[in-house]
């Protein structure tokens, strides 16, 4: 038989919240692994009976970038700064990619574990933050065929891409988390946010300089332009990495204050609507 | 001792008709008013105002209930469909919020209430264990430590490294059931996880809830079974509409609970909170015991037969449904289980059922039952598909035995049956 570990056990107090609830980061602390393991589990699983395995994960962006070269490069020829299109062009999907599968994954993370959600306690916000690392792995995949990319066309970046790339992914991140906890939040009671996604995403690319370069948009919009903050997010990519356009600026600042903004908001509107999930789900 | 669980005024009200109004389109007609009323509903929505705000949609599914628990004791809970329990036990594993009242629990609360939630089905039964262990909040190191015993536990060792989804039902179950049995939580909550695997894993599920018991945690047991809550627990809690309306010893709370459809005096009326919403098509309305007069009564003669009239609605044809009983006894032992499409022809004729209000009616014959109450469970299900109700005690009965054979003793006969057998005495020089 096995022994009890004697320790102290703590008295947890259930009651109605009243209010906006505390963020109880305690908790969320209490439970770190498991965000570790769920992201384990959907980087393990995504693949799973699939032909191509990882490399799908390279294909997409690949694919992607050779339609937009021949559209927008070669048909339409967009201008670019002087930057080859097909690097152009990827080093921008590799952060929209990063944001779009978070979004969409982070977004329906709630409903796709409804039986975890009505069955057994654990944080929930431990499911739109799994949902949104676990597309690190394929960010870093795919990041390996940009590298080629850039000495094949023999750009060479600066070297304080090594502090600002990090924080442009985690601007990146913090954007797809915030707009996935209203999203999934609502999700739960008004699965609208399904038939909405892809009109979402698909809008959103066109309100982010993907395809095409910040540098078209006017003087005068290019501060509405940054309320989007993948527009930030896009911009800093494309300066950090090819040294194209200006580092970061005004609109930058303003892209990323946005998107902190999400984030909290986001965080206490999921927390008071965390109380109903397990009922109206 | 110390108070493990203390629990007071607790509350949890439900809104319900929320989900009609989702799935009410059986017209294009609706649909298109619907779509046009789309911006209104929105704008709503997003002020929060919701559509339907009356007060007659709110139902409590639990109201006033307290009590406190001991750290060390198993506590029964037993009651009706719709009674509450689920939501007593969710409340205390902190998966719904109540709506009044409070619970101070000390210690980590560990939750059977469904076994083998997160599991996915294409990673392997290693894999699975590691995941769900960490779902139901256990550290890295600690699954680490157990491991092999979970493993020995679910006897699935030389599957250990297969996907899940080659598994068998039962295998799923038993790993299921070993991750979430190796939690040694302070607080054990467990519901109805033993109606899963064969019988031999019954056994040893149940054995594995009297070693945790024994190691002196606390542990909260809901169960249809009442020979499961009689042999795991001492003392019991019965559940009634939401309310606490027993708590004693787990004898005297069974007797309590399961004589309880007694004022119905030989007929059971289900009402609509009475009926889980996955039932549907299946809609039971009332069970009856008749004498050989056809009276409905609550005291049948053994002597004499006995009918049971189950009257229920099918709102959709069904294929392969069987309607049928449980007869067990006030100490939870089965008499027998028999199904109205047993018999081959009506096997065959009812193989599938229209739409609309049908009885099935069995007529028990004269010397079955000994002295004593009798509680009847009834069971809709398409065998292999689905079960569609079920209530483990819908009514019981009580039986006189006067004129039975053996009466000419007036002594108890121990056996739930006592039949008149063809005795034959012969003399042998």
């Amino acid at each position: 038989m096995t022994e009890i570990v004697k320790h102290e056990p703590t008295t947890i107090y259930i009651k109605p919240s009243k209010g906006l609830a505390a963020l109880n980061l305690r908790d969320l602390w209490v439970y770190r692994e498991l965000v570790f393991f769920m992201v384990w589990r959907d980087v393990k699983v995504k693949y799973k009976q699939t032909l191509l395995g990882m490399a799908w994960a390279v294909i997409q962006p690949v694919m992607t970038m050779l339609v937009f070269t021949f559209l927008f490069g070669k048909v339409a020829k967009l201008p670019t700064d002087g930057i080859p299109y097909p690097v152009f062009s990827f080093t921008a999907l590799l952060p929209w990619g990063l944001f779009t599968t978070a979004l969409n994954q982070g977004s329906r993370s709630l409903v796709a574990h409804n039986n975890m959600v009505t069955k057994i306690y654990f944080p929930r916000l431990i499911l739109p933050m799994a949902s949104v690392f676990s597309g690190l792995v394929d960010f870093a995949i795919a990041f390996v065929i940009l590298i080629g990319l850039m000495l094949y066309y023999q750009v060479t970046p600066a070297w304080n891409l090594l502090w600002t790339l990090p924080l442009l992914l985690l601007m990146a991140l913090v954007t797809a988390l915030g707009v996935a906890l209203w999203l999934s939040a609502i999700n739960v009671k008004y699965r609208d946010v399904n038939q909405a996604l892809p009109f979402l995403t698909q809008f959103w690319l066109f309100a982010t300089p993907v395809a095409y370069s910040a540098s078209v948009i006017s003087a005068k919009w290019q501060l509405v332009y940054s309320l989007n903050p993948m527009a930030g997010v896009v911009n800093g990519f494309r300066w950090a990495l090819l040294g194209s356009g200006n580092g970061p600026d005004l609109s930058f600042w303003v892209s990323a204050l946005i998107s902190v903004v999400i984030l909290v908001s986001g965080l206490f509107y999921f927390r008071s609507m965390e109380k109903t999930f397990a009922d109206t789900i | 001792m110390t108070t493990a669980i203390s629990v007071k005024n607790l509350g949890k009200q439900y809104r319900i008709g929320a989900a009609e109004t989702k799935f009410r389109y059986n017209m294009l007609r609706d649909v298109i008013v619907d779509t046009v009323y789309a911006p209104v509903r929105l704008a709503k929505a997003l002020v929060g105002k919701s559509e339907r705000r009356s007060n007659n949609n709110l139902v409590w599914a639990l109201k006033d209930v307290s009590f406190d628990l001991e750290e060390g004791k198993v506590l029964g809970i037993v009651g009706r469909n719709g009674a509450g329990k689920s939501t007593l036990l969710k409340i205390l594993s902190r998966v719904t919020e109540p709506t009044v009242g409070t619970v101070a629990v000390r210690g980590r609360v560990g939750s059977l209430l469904e076994v083998g939630t997160g599991f996915h089905p294409e990673l392997t039964g290693r894999e699975n264990i590691y995941m769900n262990g960490a779902i139901l909040g256990m550290k890295r190191a600690e699954i680490d430590s157990k491991f092999d015993e979970i493993v020995e536990f679910s006897e699935v060792t030389q599957f250990i490294d297969t996907p899940v989804k080659r598994y068998s039902s039962g295998m799923y179950l038993r790993l299921a059931f070993a991750v979430a049995a190796h939690l040694e939580p302070e607080i054990l909550v467990v519901d109805e996880v033993l109606a899963v695997g064969d019988a031999e894993f019954q056994k040893k599920c149940l054995g594995k809830m009297g070693d945790v018991a024994q190691q002196g945690r606390t542990v909260l047991f809901v169960s249809h079974n009442m020979s499961a809550i009689l042999r795991l627990t001492q003392e019991a809690i019965v559940l009634n509409k939401g309310q606490m309306i027993m708590r004693g010893p787990t004898q005297e709370a069974v007797d309590f609970y399961l004589s309880s459809g007694q004022s119905q005096a030989g007929e059971r009326l289900w009402e609509a909170d009475e009926i889980p919403a996955a039932s549907a098509p299946f809609k039971p309305i009332s069970l009856k015991v008749k004498d050989s007069r056809g009276k409905v009564v609550d005291t049948v003669r053994s002597t004499e037969p006995v009918t049971l009239e189950f009257e229920y609605e099918l709102t959709s044809p069904i294929t392969g449904l069987r309607v049928g009983f449980y007869l067990s006894t006030m100490r939870g032992e089965y008499v027998l289980t028999s199904f109205d499409t047993d018999t081959p022809h009506l096997f065959e004729q009812f193989d599938s059922r229209k739409a609309g209000r049908y009885i099935s009616r069995a007529k028990i014959p004269a010397d079955i039952f000994n002295e004593g109450r009798y509680s009847i469970g009834v069971n809709a299900s398409s065998f292999g598909v689905r079960r569609y109700f079920m209530d483990e005690n819908a009514i019981a009965f009580n039986v006189d035995i006067s004129g039975a054979p053996g009466t000419q003793w007036p002594e108890m006969r121990v056996g739930p049956v006592r039949p008149r057998l063809d005795w034959k005495i012969e003399k042998l020089d």
